[in-house]
């Protein structure tokens, strides 16, 4: 211990520390041995916990303790056993048809939980994480649908895709008019525009809209339907609502008849396995849109 | 702060660290050892067997009076049930708890300390168990000093053995009141119950073997906040357990102040017999005026009382009373006591307004709740025929024992609005798909749902109107009504 004189203060007859601030001096009362003892245990303890736990760095990685204890892996039993977990429930969404799932109030509420998650890893790079979609990527949130919006559609298209590589995938696909020379061009602007307007869209001035209708039933009708409303069983857009996945202009209409884009949808079923299609599906068409 | 066998008028030189003295307190008899006895058994009595009373409450919810139940997250205390949303009832137990501290510290000082604080109860058990086996403190004194023996192995064996049987119920009783009791009482002696019911149990028998048995005084010395704060809150007025030195000194042993009255001196009525001193569980020399270990128990007024009266003397020369008072007695006026002061007041008020707002809080608590969460992305989507859709999380909370049904409806959208919710058949009966639809909730439990709400075909909508939801118990008619917004792309 230091070494000071011994001083006994002269109010209260208590022995000071020997340290001064401005003529202030420190009483001594001293702290009880125990709580000595407890430090030192502490400092033992310490110790102890390096031998067994990963404690320090090294220059390439740390020391590991005699445990072998890792968060990381106590991270990933957790993760198995919540697996495990959700397995039990998995397997019931499995068995269940899906109008079952959106009727059973634990199997929709899972079956949301999954789907929001599954939908955020896979879908939202195109769909938006919204599901509001992009110009070429669908908008699922809306009531049109171009394959169909019920469950069992929904849940067709996110396994095979859309012109995907897969066997049973959705395949469609429009003429090129203008490319392939199926139209002159002056009809194809009559065409187009005829279409915008029954879509509501401004059309171009000076344009024959019922020369365009002529060539409308002649040559769209077939797949869009003479009402234009469009044909889901063939993949074939409706026309009278401006909700256009390539554009809403009829410079749009005009470049997609001319030579048509067609977007390609991947198929998810052999990566994401029926479960998980199944929870999509669901939740695409909890989204609102679905019918 | 220093604990010594015998009480010594000059502080002796102390070291950076001090060994703790062992505090040998004498046994007394009195007044306050009475009401000390009678305020351990209640407390005592409520601990153990709170967790046995039975409570019921229909089939499904458990029977036990008073029950934290972690795995279903609800709380039992007899008829209230406490949601984990609901904690802050907890809060206002709390500050209802430290107001209550703040009242007893201005009436009658340390009166938690002394009387009912769980180190102090326990610990005051502890020492009768020491003194039925070995004895009242001078022969536990022999005993501590005396070499090993056979007598010396035996008594202090059954000491600590009778110590740890008492942690050991103390931490049992705690586990019972996280668990159906009967049950869990058994599945613990059958060794069935959950791996951390023992190591509560484990940990509870050490804290209270350690605390109460070996550091005693120590805990409220050097460990306990509350000294220093209670220091802080003290006034004048409050009483304290006081050695009144007005009457005491000058003190002298019975002989000695004989001599002095015959001579003509003042002789006080103390006959420095250390009474005080001996009973005193923290050591204290009480005759040393107010201090930070005393924890205020009013043994040594039980001990000083019997040997005035032996000594035919009046008692109360320790007594409940005020610095106030003995300078008013010194000066020949008269004592007062002045219970009734602004702090008391203020304290009163603060906890009686506090409970009133729980008492309020529970009598007006709702068994349903509905909670609401607008779509974040997209705000809003436009429909084929130029309508708008918003999409919500809704959240029912059913705190009834049975499946109830709601209705479920939107207020203040334009007329020919609807209201859908996924997974509630569109074609089932029960559905007008108008802004009205009902749908039930399991008992006891909440259930999410998503809600849609479609803005009718044709109307202008502003960029955000603001409307509400509305849950209506069928049963009840209780009526939950959230606002929130339909937001639309507007002008």
């Amino acid at each position: 211990m230091a070494e000071h004189k011994k001083e006994i203060d002269q109010v209260t007859g208590v022995e000071t520390t020997g340290h001064e601030w401005d003529g202030l001096k420190e009483l001594n009362h001293p702290l009880p041995k125990w709580w000595l003892y407890m430090f030192y245990g502490s400092i033992v303890w310490s110790v102890i916990y390096w031998i067994l736990m990963p404690s320090w760095p090294l220059v390439n990685g740390y020391t590991k303790g005699l445990l072998d204890y890792s968060q990381r892996a106590v991270a990933t039993e957790n993760f198995d056993v919540a697996a495990a977990e959700r397995a039990e429930t998995g397997k019931m969404l499995l068995e269940a048809s899906l109008e079952e799932i959106r009727d059973t109030p634990e199997l929709l509420e899972f079956a949301m939980a999954q789907g929001e998650v599954a939908f955020g890893d896979n879908c939202a790079p195109c769909h938006g994480t919204g599901a509001t979609g992009f110009e070429g990527y669908p908008n699922l949130q809306d009531d049109s649908w171009i394959w169909g919006g019920d469950l069992d559609t929904l849940s067709t298209t996110i396994s095979y895709g859309v012109r995907s590589e897969h066997d049973e995938t959705r395949y469609a696909e429009m003429p090129a008019f203008g490319r392939d020379e199926l139209l002159e061009k002056e009809e194809i602007v009559q065409v187009a525009n005829y279409v915008g307007s029954i879509a509501g869209l401004p059309t171009q001035e000076g344009v024959d809209l019922e020369a365009g209708k002529v060539i409308y039933e002649e040559n769209c009708a077939a797949c869009h339907m003479e009402n234009a409303k469009g044909d889901l069983e063939t993949g074939s857009p409706n026309l009278t609502a401006p909700t256009y996945l390539y554009g809403k202009s009829v410079e749009d209409i005009i470049a997609q008849v001319n030579a048509p884009r067609h977007g390609v949808m991947p198929a998810w079923i052999d990566r994401l396995g029926e479960t998980t299609v199944k929870s999509l599906a669901v939740y695409v068409h909890s989204l609102g849109g679905g019918q | 702060m220093s604990s010594q066998v015998e009480p010594i008028d000059k502080e002796e030189d102390e070291a950076w660290f001090a060994s703790a003295a062992k505090v040998y307190p004498m046994e007394v008899k009195g007044r306050f050892r009475k009401i000390k006895w009678a305020i351990l058994f209640i407390t005592l009595g409520i601990y153990y067997f709170t967790p046995f009373i039975r409570w019921d409450r229909g089939p499904l919810l458990p029977d036990q009076a008073v029950l934290v139940d972690f795995e279903r997250k609800r709380g039992y205390f007899f008829f209230l049930e406490i949601w984990p949303q609901e904690v802050y009832y907890l809060t206002g137990l709390l500050i209802i708890a430290a107001v209550g501290l703040f009242l007893m510290n201005a009436i009658a000082g340390r009166l938690w300390c002394g009387y009912l604080c769980p180190q102090t109860v326990w610990t005051d058990l502890f020492f009768r168990v020491e003194s039925m086996i070995e004895g009242d403190r001078r022969k536990r004194i022999t005993l501590d000093k005396q070499p090993w023996n056979a007598e010396k192995i035996l008594k202090k064996g059954t000491k600590h053995f009778l110590w740890l049987m008492i942690a050991w119920w103390t931490g049992g009783a705690w586990v019972l009141y996280f668990a159906d009791a009967p049950t869990l009482v058994y599945d613990l002696a059958t060794g069935q119950a959950a791996f951390s019911a023992y190591v509560w149990i484990g940990i509870l028998t050490f804290t209270t073997y350690s605390l109460a048995g070996h550091m005693r005084e120590q805990v409220c010395v050097y460990m306990c906040p509350w000294p220093r704060i209670q220091a802080a809150l003290t006034d004048e007025h409050a009483l304290n357990v006081t050695y009144r030195y007005d009457r005491g000194e000058p003190r002298g042993h019975l002989k000695e102040s004989k001599k002095r009255i015959e001579e003509g001196l003042p002789a006080g009525d103390c006959i420095d017999c250390n009474q005080c001193f001996y009973a005193c569980p923290t050591g204290v020399d009480i005759r040393k005026g107010a201090q930070l270990d005393c924890i205020q128990c009013g043994l040594c007024i039980d001990a000083c009382d019997s040997i005035m009266t032996k000594v035919g003397k009046p008692t109360g020369l320790i007594a409940y009373d005020t610095d106030v008072n003995i300078e008013r007695r010194e000066k020949g006026e008269a004592a007062v006591y002045r219970l009734v002061r602004p702090r008391t007041v203020i304290y009163t008020v603060i906890i009686l307004m506090i409970a009133g707002v729980m008492l309020y809080a529970q009598l007006n608590r709702s068994m349903t709740d509905l909670s609401v969460v607008h779509d974040r992305n997209p705000l809003y989507v436009q429909q084929s025929d130029g309508s708008f859709r918003n999409g919500y999380s809704l959240r029912l909370l059913n705190k009834h024992n049975n499946e109830q049904s709601f209705t479920l409806s939107v207020e203040d959208m334009p007329k020919g609005a609807t209201l859908e919710v996924v997974g509630i058949h569109k074609n089932a009966a029960d559905v007008t798909k108008d802004t009205q639809l009902s749908l039930s909730v399991d008992a006891d439990t909440t259930r999410s749902v998503r809600a849609l709400v479609f803005s009718p075909a044709g109307v202008e909508m502003p960029s955000s109107l603001p409307m509400s939801f509305k849950l209506v118990d069928t049963e009840t008619g209780e009526t939950t009504v959230i606002s929130d917004f339909f937001r639309a792309p507007g002008k």
